[in-house]
């Protein structure tokens, strides 16, 4: 103990956050009012600022689920902005209580970092974006390309091992911002840029002219993207999980910010359990009964979410494809409030 | 003798003839500095298409083609299509405030405006030699500032009462970000870098030898490892739940980083001290800290003043590496302005950059040109 | 002097031990150990508390395993299936290509622009002022985006290409490209020729001073050396029967867009990330080599030239017995520091992906998660490429000092 001291007493002058070890996360974000976030350093869609320093994306909405969740105020939340490099170190060090930054959830994250994935919030995977003017229409055409794309990820392992399995050659320009890959493939420094698809289309944006690329069909990877929150601390790991699971089960009901009050009357005993209308799921993880209303009334459902930052309608145009809920025809399956 | 008469003994002097024209005024200029020799003027002739083929390139961007006034990339666009595509001003007007300010709340800037304000006023007194109450003026700029600065621009909250909202650190960007870290890099790397010096020339062995590994080793690394360390190590270095802004973390690395610099800066002033300095100092009985305090290191600092503004120069052009750690820096605020469809053009880079360097250019050459003239005025005794 | 004798005399005993300058050096001394030694135990005791709570290994066997990714250049053998260890190497000898170039390119530009800074002729001393100027106080990185987003998109695209050189090289967004040099068995003997050729230029240039200091007779040594050292490998290579041959760069212009272009792996390819960052590097740092210069050759006493003009030496002997030599012990411990800074500085090839130490090592901390071991790899091989920098010149130093009689 003795050795805490020491910090603690400079702490007092800068920005420096001590929290006490024993408190658990969801304490400690209820003592200093707010969730720290995650996020990424500006990837439109998922997470991104806009000029006035306002935090928006599907990634974002989470963050705000979870603080809604806890203090039935979205807004009460604050995000970090983090690097592929710093985003695990700073949710192991407690900077951050929990990260939501497009992170691909793998076994080796998932159980030798000291880290849970709370569960799936896009369904993605690797995929290629090319000038349309190549005429390439398969990534199995790309023979001898030159590839751009970030550093620190897992896209640099994949593509090494597509290339390698098909027996084709390559060259790789590997970035250490996202920003600048995107500025050489626009220089025409690359044949390719590959990155987890979503990325794909949200990065396409920032080209000079997007209509001229386009994103080829394969998909090289299974990237499922989640949020992620420190091991060992069940109680804070039920309440991300959940958060996610009552937004995806909202969509399934029906249930939307805009519907919220009035579904409260329901007789669909499913929708009475969600909104706390009957029984006590919100004490078993520690917030009050209300929290999946606060949620829903906060950010809306996952559909709401989807549609607002990545959907057909957005820039990104993104189809809903294998992020539709498991009776549309895709992988979204939340277990039930029961 | 006899003809006498025919000598003419002049009264007065001779009216001074012009210089022949080829020696003097603009042309004679000429020819003494441009075409001298065959040599020479092939020189002249080559240096004066150098020079046009660099600027006319750059005022034919940056003024003649460039877009002053619009909303958005249409704006900049318009212009391609007529031929030549200029600098898109437009951009970087629109775009000022958070090139200066960061994603800074709008309605707490003024906060960010009166530390600007303060620095301005506190530090051109300390510039100006003659201007009077230097003491006074360095502890208010090397003190009491810090501290106003540091509440003006993370906020005070007493528990429920605010008194100014806090605005976290990922906000900061920008301008204030480079300034922030360059001139606490600075402040705070004062005092450690003049007890590093010392330490150096210490008599005490062991004193010596952690001054001088602890200098050798960070001049021997290069700053952005050591952003790296304070990015991704440093919180392993901590116990558990405790955890560093990130701003803070930079601060430590880049003062800790500038701190070697400036104790071999300081180093250089304390060996120009001549020896009868120290041992007059020790004659009249001055314990060690007073003879430093009161007699070798005023003198010391004085003669380094343009060594510690180099330095600084150095550090406020490094202060651009933290965007590879994912701050926003000046330019790492205007790199991530690249990525707003509503400006992109293919110009946007380029005026970004632009405007950067221009930005940097004033800083640091009226920095080097104040050295200089530092250097100049403190020389003066020494001139033959 | 008397009263002193009789002071110390008179006080056996010193006055205390809080006044005696030894006993508190060593309580200085001693609270600083301290002091070093519990901060080191908290940092490390932490560090091991932490490592262990969040179950990441430590130790240097992930240098090992398979690394997976690529790495678009390198001096040494290269695979996506070679290990962790090899990756760094790659990245240590492209740090090391990118200093080597960079200081010899930055040395040239840099006596070019000072001496061009003390020219007579206005224009070239207004130019060169201008370029020291401004490059010293505009940020390297910011050169750096510039060489490499500015330039890139001013070259020919992929399926294009600038042919210069009588059709030999080839610059395009891909990189500058040429014929590359393959050896065949038997070549070694030229390598070998190469190096005896070194050694006899030598000894000709030691026994040519030796000449002159005893007769006064000059030898060209310069050219004799140059004879040498092409002359001697090329005969070799003709007495082997030629065993070298050239590897062409391959421009495909035809078929699949794709396809187009050069073709992976034909010719030696300079790739545009190496060329921005060594021309920045070597720009940036050329203006302060351009300052050294200039102060050097100003320390050097007027009288200096006078003198060698009056014992009937031209101007350019004069540069190059009197002044340059006389200046170059000015010039050499600042020239040092910005040698080792531009080695430093190559670190920012992060930012453009040119694969260089710190780079590759990025990739395989975020691979492994092994920060404290990476962050270790630099600082250990900055830190001896600093010391062994300085150590050489260190020892040149003392060779080109002013040996007085």
């Amino acid at each position: 103990m003795s050795n805490k001291i020491l910090p603690l007493v400079l702490g007092t002058a800068m920005g420096v956050a001590a929290s006490a070890a024993n408190a658990t996360t969801l304490e400690d974000v209820k003592a200093k009012g707010f969730v720290q976030c995650g996020v990424s350093q500006g990837l439109p869609g998922f997470s991104n600022p806009d000029a006035q320093g306002n935090w928006t994306g599907l990634d974002v909405d989470l963050c705000r689920g979870v603080a809604a969740a806890v203090f039935g105020d979205a807004s009460a939340v604050k995000f970090t902005p983090l690097s592929a490099k710093e985003r695990f170190t700073a949710l192991q060090s407690g900077e951050i209580d929990i990260l939501s930054r497009n992170t691909t959830w793998t076994m080796s994250r998932d159980t030798q970092l000291g880290l849970n994935f709370a569960g799936v919030n896009y369904y993605d995977g690797q995929g290629f974006m090319v000038r349309k003017d190549l005429g390439v229409t398969s990534a199995l055409e790309m023979s001898g390309a030159s590839v751009c794309t970030n550093t620190g990820t897992t896209t640099e392992l994949n593509v090494a091992d597509y290339f390698r399995a098909n027996n084709m050659p390559y060259e790789i320009v590997a970035f250490e911002k996202a920003d600048e890959v995107v500025a050489a493939y626009d220089a025409g420094r690359c044949d390719v840029y590959t990155t987890d698809a979503s990325g794909l289309y949200a990065q396409r944006l920032k080209l000079t002219n997007p209509a001229d690329h386009m994103v080829l069909p394969e998909i090289i990877s299974k990237e499922p993207l989640g949020p992620v929150v420190r091991q060992g601390d069940d109680e804070w790991f039920n309440i991300a999980k959940w958060t996610l699971n009552a937004m995806i089960n909202a969509e399934e009901m029906g249930v939307t910010s805009a519907n919220v009050d009035d579904m409260k009357g329901s007789d669909n005993p499913s929708i009475k359990r969600l909104l706390g209308v009957e029984g006590a799921f919100g004490e078993a993880i520690g917030l009050g009964n209300d929290w999946a209303y606060n949620v829903i009334k906060g950010v809306g459902n996952y559909g709401e979410s989807f549609d607002a930052n990545v959907g057909p309608d957005t820039p990104l145009g993104i189809a809903r494809g294998v992020n539709a809920l498991w009776s549309n025809g895709g992988f979204l399956y939340a277990p039930p409030v029961r | 003798m006899a003809n006498a008469d025919i000598f003419q003994i002049r009264t007065e002097e001779a009216p001074k003839l012009a210089a022949p024209i080829s020696t003097s005024g603009v042309i004679g200029w000429m020819r003494q500095n441009l075409f001298s020799s065959i040599g020479n003027t092939v020189l002249t002739v080559i240096g004066i298409l150098i020079a046009y083929s660099l600027i006319m390139p750059f005022i034919q961007f940056a003024i003649i083609d460039a877009v002053w006034t619009g909303d958005d990339r249409t704006a900049c666009l318009a212009v391609e299509g007529a031929g030549h595509a200029g600098a898109c001003w437009a951009y970087v007007i629109d775009y000022l405030p958070q090139f200066i300010y960061g994603r800074y709340p709008t309605e707490e800037i003024y906060r960010v405006n009166i530390v600007y304000a303060l620095f301005v006023l506190l530090l051109v007194p300390l510039l100006m030699p003659s201007a009077p109450y230097k003491g006074i003026n360095a502890l208010l700029f090397l003190v009491v500032f810090p501290i106003i600065s540091y509440f003006l621009l993370t906020g005070l909250e007493f528990g429920d009462t605010v008194v100014l909202p806090i605005v976290e650190t990922a906000r900061w960007g920008g301008l204030l970000v480079t300034l922030v870290i360059a001139v606490t890099g600075i402040v705070a790397s004062l005092p450690l870098g003049i007890a590093l010096a010392l330490g150096r020339r210490s008599n005490m062995p062991i004193i010596k030898m952690v001054s001088v590994i602890f200098i050798e080793f960070w001049r021997g690394v290069p700053l952005i490892t050591v952003l790296f360390m304070s990015s991704v190590m440093l919180p392993l270095f901590l116990p558990e739940g405790v955890t560093f802004d990130k701003l803070l973390r930079v601060l430590i690395g880049v003062t800790l980083f500038s701190a070697a610099y400036m104790a071999e800066v300081v180093r250089g002033g304390l060996q120009a001290i001549p020896k009868g300095q120290y041992e007059g100092a020790m004659a009249l009985g001055l314990r060690f800290w007073q003879m430093m305090g009161l007699i070798i290191l005023p003198q010391a600092l004085k003669l380094v003043i343009p060594g510690i503004v180099n330095t600084f120069i150095g550090l406020f052009k490094d202060t651009t590496l933290v965007l590879i750690v994912g701050m926003f820096d000046l330019l790492g605020q205007i790199q991530s302005s690249f990525s707003d469809p509503n400006w992109s053009t293919p110009t946007q880079g380029h005026t970004g950059y632009l405007f950067a360097a221009i930005v940097f250019f004033i800083f640091c050459f009226g920095m080097s040109r104040y050295s200089i003239f530092m250097e100049n005025k403190l020389h003066t005794g020494h001139k033959r | 002097m008397s009263i002193q004798e009789q002071d110390s005399a008179g006080a056996p005993a010193r006055a205390s031990l809080l006044n005696d300058p030894k006993a508190r050096g060593l309580f200085y001394q001693a609270t600083l150990i301290i002091a070093l030694v519990a901060f080191g135990w908290f940092i490390v005791s932490n560090t091991v508390e932490n490592l262990e709570r969040q179950n990441i290994a430590s130790g240097f066997g992930f240098l090992q395993n398979t690394a997976g990714f690529g790495i678009i250049q390198a001096l040494v053998d290269y695979t996506e299936t070679s290990s962790y260890g090899q990756a760094i190497l790659v990245g240590f000898f492209n740090t090391l290509l990118v200093a080597v170039i960079g200081i010899f390119l930055a040395t040239i530009i840099g006596f070019v622009v000072g001496i061009a800074r003390l020219s007579n002729n206005w224009v070239i001393s207004r130019l060169a002022y201008c370029y020291v100027e401004l490059i010293r106080n505009v940020p390297l990185l910011l050169q750096i985006f510039f060489w490499y987003f500015a330039v890139l998109r001013a070259v020919p695209g992929k399926r294009d290409k600038w042919s210069f050189l009588f059709d030999t090289f080839h610059l395009n967004i891909a990189g500058l490209r040429g014929p590359q040099p393959i050896f065949e068995e038997g070549s070694g003997i030229i390598g070998w020729a190469l190096v005896l050729a070194i050694v006899l230029a030598f000894a000709v240039a030691r026994w040519s001073r030796k000449r002159q200091e005893a007769t006064g007779q000059q030898f060209p040594v310069f050219l004799t050396g140059l004879g040498l050292i092409i002359g001697l490998p090329l005969i070799a290579y003709l007495i082997a029967g030629m065993p070298m041959h050239f590897n062409y760069p391959e421009f495909v212009e035809t078929g699949p867009m794709l396809r187009r272009g050069f073709t992976l792996g034909s010719g030696f390819n300079l790739i545009p990330e190496f060329l921005a960052l060594t021309l920045a590097l070597s720009i940036y740092t050329a203006a302060f080599i351009a300052e050294i210069v200039r102060a050097g050759i100003q320390a050097v006493s007027h009288g200096q030239s006078e003198a060698a003009h009056a014992l009937g030496l031209r101007n350019g002997p004069t540069l190059r017995l009197v002044i340059i030599p006389q200046a170059m012990r000015v010039i050499i411990p600042p020239l040092t520091s910005q040698y080792l800074n531009l080695t430093k500085n190559s670190s920012l090839a992060v930012a453009i992906a040119f694969p260089d130490l710190v780079s590759v090592g990025g990739t395989v901390l975020n691979q492994t998660g092994q920060a404290i071991e990476i962050i270790g790899i630099w600082m250990f091989v900055y830190l001896t490429l600093s010391l062994l920098t300085s150590a050489f010149m260190n020892w040149y130093n003392q060779r080109m000092a002013l040996v007085e009689r």
